[in-house]
């Protein structure tokens, strides 16, 4: 479990101090394994299903979401030829 | 047949309004005066059941106004001995100054509105009279109130007409609004609008003096007190002079003022139930009709004078009103009606005759220049100061002074008041006559005099001024009662203390004595030593008075100092919105917190995450403080 | 196992310091995919065998392959490794870092808080699993398919190039 906090924290550090999209992009990765880490872990635990079921879906969605954000990243990087996150803040209040 | 009394001029006006722009003046003419005429006509015909015995009735249902539960309230008009005198007063004073206001406003640029206005306010005025419930009466009430307000702001173009016209509007309203506070009253005891239904009700619900019942016509009384200019809400009326002259002949003689008599003479059984509220109006009339015969003394502008003798002369009514001589007050409406009518239009022609000059001081000497006008108007001065035996003012009056004295309910101070009135009243009529007609000519124009249209009205409402007294002749002339019998049906006779001929010679001596030192004093005053007086009132304590009596007993500014004042010093200080202040204060904090706001929103998206992770930090320390420390 | 256990996770938290240190995007994705491997042991070291193989299959296989391709796609060299370099300055990550440090010092005491003993490792077989799937989760099942079609048609549409996509608020701009 500690394992998990600590891959968690780790990705979340990486989100917080990369501007290169695909790095946060990486870091949603690490996150998201931490996270089913856990699942595992709790279903180990218990002895029950459920945490398994729980990380299949995590992983679907994972893959979803790698494929949505890298189309994005994709099209963001035509528009504004570079990776940096900082730059698409043109929708700031 | 009934409906068409107020619904011609009704219909004239809307004419007028709507088609006003494209008649000429003569068709103009035709309509309105036609109008009036047919009514005034009809008016005849149907009065003449009532001739024979004043107990005829008729009742009219046109339709049925609203209905909500078991309230309704209909166009219903109801004509019988009372209405019909006031609508006999309305519809036949009217025409007159209908005829006569062709002449008058003649060149006026605003003719066609001028007589929508007259039109829809005579019609106003009949749906008020002819009103069978309270709810209609009401409204006829509230228009008379607006076409005053038109009609006397009519030359708009001069700020203090507006100013003269939106007071006359405010002062009544003050009146109507307790008015309709008593209808509700009324609803909410007797559950109907209807007046008979509720006449008929109010002795078996109320026994005399019953707190409530009083109320109520007090109520009734300030909104009577408000249209009939009365004290206290007697300022509105010399203001409305602002307005044309055949105008304030409408309002003084036909319409307005004698609406808030005929609420009175209408709902009476309430008022006999309230005791304390009778002798109200009593007090109310007379001290209104001293305070306003004493103004009267010292105005210049001569319509002003007829305006405080207006007010004064209602005050008699209302006088006759508290002390429970019903027909007489009728009858001295009617009376004034006549006289107070053929002396406005009087006053409208020597005005027109000066070009629209209204100080008396700068008139005088129009005797010679004026003849016609000249003894029209001193017919209508001897009545309405009441000289014995000639004039339908003197016995109008004269049976008031009487019975302010001799009735159930009187008391030597009314007949004190009433009698110094007649002599106050002499004294203003006679100085304004002396000051317009007698003395040196004061103006260098040359009047020309009137024309036909003003001159035959005059003539006629002469003839009426002096004639119509008769009708009713006191016990020691005669004891003819003509008129007190025809409205016996509808309101109670008066009710004797004593009957005492002697006594009531005495009065009579008195009163008539009184008149005529008025009319000397007057004549000392303005023509004989006008230097003496002069000196008489330039002494400090007389200028004093002088200058409160102008004023009208300082009321105005009594009621700036009280009213005014404050509701503007209120209104400066909403102006810089307290409230709204509050509010915009909000707004700006939550404007400048959405800018702050705003900022965070950098776009950068670390920043957000750094926010969610601010946040679970913050959640977690709460949760970990909370459960576990 | 412990000894395993321990292994696996000092190796797993290590590369994953490594990917977030690092400059280089290839460097980074291959650290991830260590990181990804060693995540899988301790699946299965946790019993959950079906779990491990997804997950070398579906992540450390197909995720990265597909990062892997973008990565070649956009062609990134050497100066994006540059930028990199520039963009992470001490003063930028230390205040985050610190933040995360609370949070994970947060996290650990709330898991030490928790007291149930440890019963030891039970293996969930991959039967149970499918029956949890198809039986209970079915709806989730649906919702998850639903999730990974919009995924492909999202991608579709966005990963097209068409300048004619172009927002209108950036077409004021020359990109």
């Amino acid at each position: 479990m500690t394992l998990a906090g600590i891959l968690f924290v780790l990705g979340l550090i990486s989100m917080l101090i990369r501007r290169n999209m695909i790095f946060m992009l990486l870091s949603v990765e690490i996150m998201l394994n931490a996270a089913g880490l856990a699942f595992i872990v709790a279903s180990s635990h218990w002895a029950q299903p459920d945490g398994q079921v729980m990380f299949m879906f995590i992983l679907s969605m994972a893959a979803a979401e790698v494929s949505v954000g890298l189309a994005l990243v994709l099209q963001l990087y035509h528009q504004l030829k570079s990776l940096d996150s900082d730059e698409a803040s043109r929708m700031k209040g | 047949m009934l409906f068409l009394i107020p619904a011609l001029p009704f219909f004239s006006a809307l004419v007028l309004i709507l088609a006003g722009r494209s008649l000429n003046k003569a068709a103009v003419s035709v309509i309105a005066c036609g109008s009036m005429g047919i009514a005034a006509a009809i008016t005849l015909v149907l009065g003449l059941p009532f001739i024979q015995s004043g107990e005829h009735i008729i009742v009219q249902h046109l339709w049925t106004w609203m209905q909500a539960g078991s309230f309704s309230a209909g166009i219903d008009l109801r004509l019988d001995a009372l209405s019909l005198a006031f609508v006999f007063v309305i519809t036949f004073v009217g025409f007159l100054i209908h005829v006569y206001s062709t002449g008058y406003m003649a060149e006026d640029a605003d003719y066609s509105r001028f007589f929508a206005c007259m039109n829809l306010f005579v019609g106003a005025m009949l749906l008020l009279v002819l009103a069978d419930n309270l709810l209609l009466l009401y409204f006829g009430w509230e228009g008379v109130g607006l076409c005053s307000y038109l009609l006397i702001g009519f030359w708009y173009k001069d700020p203090a007409n507006g100013y003269a016209a939106r007071k006359a509007f405010i002062v009544t309203r003050v009146g109507d609004t307790a008015m309709a506070i008593a209808l509700f009253m009324l609803f909410q005891y007797t559950g109907t609008l209807q007046i008979q239904q509720i006449l008929d009700q109010a002795p078996q619900l109320w026994a005399a003096g019953n707190s409530t019942i009083v109320l109520i016509a007090f109520l009734l009384l300030g909104g009577a007190v408000g249209k009939s200019a009365q004290l206290p809400l007697q300022t509105w009326l010399p203001d409305a002079m602002a307005g044309p002259t055949p105008v304030s002949a409408l309002i003084h003689a036909a319409t307005m003022v004698t609406a808030g008599v005929y609420l009175i003479a209408r709902t009476h059984v309430l008022f006999e139930l309230a005791p304390a509220a009778q002798t109200g109006v009593a007090v109310i009339g007379a001290v209104t009709l001293l305070l306003a015969g004493c103004s009267a003394l010292v105005q210049t502008d001569i319509k002003r004078v007829l305006a405080y003798s207006t007010i004064s002369q209602i005050g008699y009514m209302f006088l006759a009103w508290g002390v429970g001589a019903w027909s007489a007050a009728i009858f001295h409406l009617v009376t004034h009606a006549f006289f107070k009518a053929l002396l406005f239009m009087g006053a409208g022609a020597v005005i027109v005759a000066m070009h629209h000059e209204q100080d008396m001081f700068k008139m005088g000497g129009l005797r010679k220049q004026l003849p016609a006008v000249f003894w029209v108007f001193l017919i209508g001065s001897a009545s309405l100061s009441a000289i014995p035996f000639i004039t339908s003012g003197f016995y109008s009056k004269d049976q008031i002074v009487w019975l302010a004295w001799s009735s159930v309910y009187g008391h030597t101070f009314y007949w004190i008041a009433a009698i110094t009135g007649a002599f106050l009243t002499a004294m203003y009529t006679f100085r304004m006559v002396f000051l317009t007609f007698y003395g040196p000519k004061a103006s260098h124009h040359t009047p020309h005099a009137p024309g036909n249209s003003m001159m035959i009205p005059l003539y006629i409402l002469a003839l009426c001024s002096t004639l119509a007294g008769f009708v009713e002749l006191p016990h020691t002339m005669g004891h003819v009662t003509l008129f007190s019998d025809w409205l016996q049906h509808v309101l109670p006779a008066v009710q004797l203390q004593q009957e005492s001929t002697a006594l009531e010679w005495t009065s009579q001596l008195l009163a008539a004595g009184l008149t005529f030192l008025g009319i000397y004093i007057a004549w000392v005053w303005v023509i004989e030593r006008p230097d003496g007086m002069l000196r008489f009132s330039q002494m400090p304590f007389m200028r004093w008075l002088r200058k409160l009596w102008f004023s009208g007993w300082a009321f105005d500014a009594l009621y700036d100092e009280m009213l005014v004042h404050p509701f503007v010093r209120t209104a400066r200080m909403n102006r810089r919105d307290m409230i709204d202040r509050i509010y915009t204060t909000l707004a700006r904090i939550t404007e400048w917190l959405h800018n702050i706001l705003a900022r965070t929103q950098s776009g950068l998206l670390r920043w957000y995450i750094m926010g969610v992770v601010l946040g679970a930090v913050v959640i977690l320390s709460v949760l970990i403080w909370r459960v576990y420390v | 196992m412990g000894v395993f256990f321990y292994i696996t996770a000092a190796i797993a938290v290590f590369s994953t310091a490594m990917v977030v240190t690092r400059f280089n995007i290839m460097h980074a994705l291959l650290y991830l995919i260590v990181s990804l491997l060693s995540v899988a042991v301790i699946f299965y070291l946790y019993g959950a065998p079906y779990m491990a193989s997804l997950e070398i299959i579906v992540y450390a296989g197909a995720i990265m392959v597909l990062i892997i391709f973008f990565v070649m796609m956009l062609n990134l060299g050497p100066e994006s490794t540059r930028l990199e370099k520039q963009w992470l300055k001490p003063g930028m990550w230390m205040a985050p870092a610190l933040f995360c440090v609370i949070l994970l010092g947060e996290l650990v005491y709330l898991i030490a808080q928790n007291h149930t003993p440890v019963t030891g490792i039970k293996e969930v077989t991959p039967k149970e699993v499918g029956r949890s799937l198809f039986g209970p989760y079915i709806l989730a099942v649906e919702l998850s398919a639903m999730l990974l079609m919009a995924g492909i048609v999202g991608a579709y549409h966005l990963g097209r190039q068409q300048p004619k996509t172009l927002h209108r608020f950036l077409q004021s701009k020359p990109s």
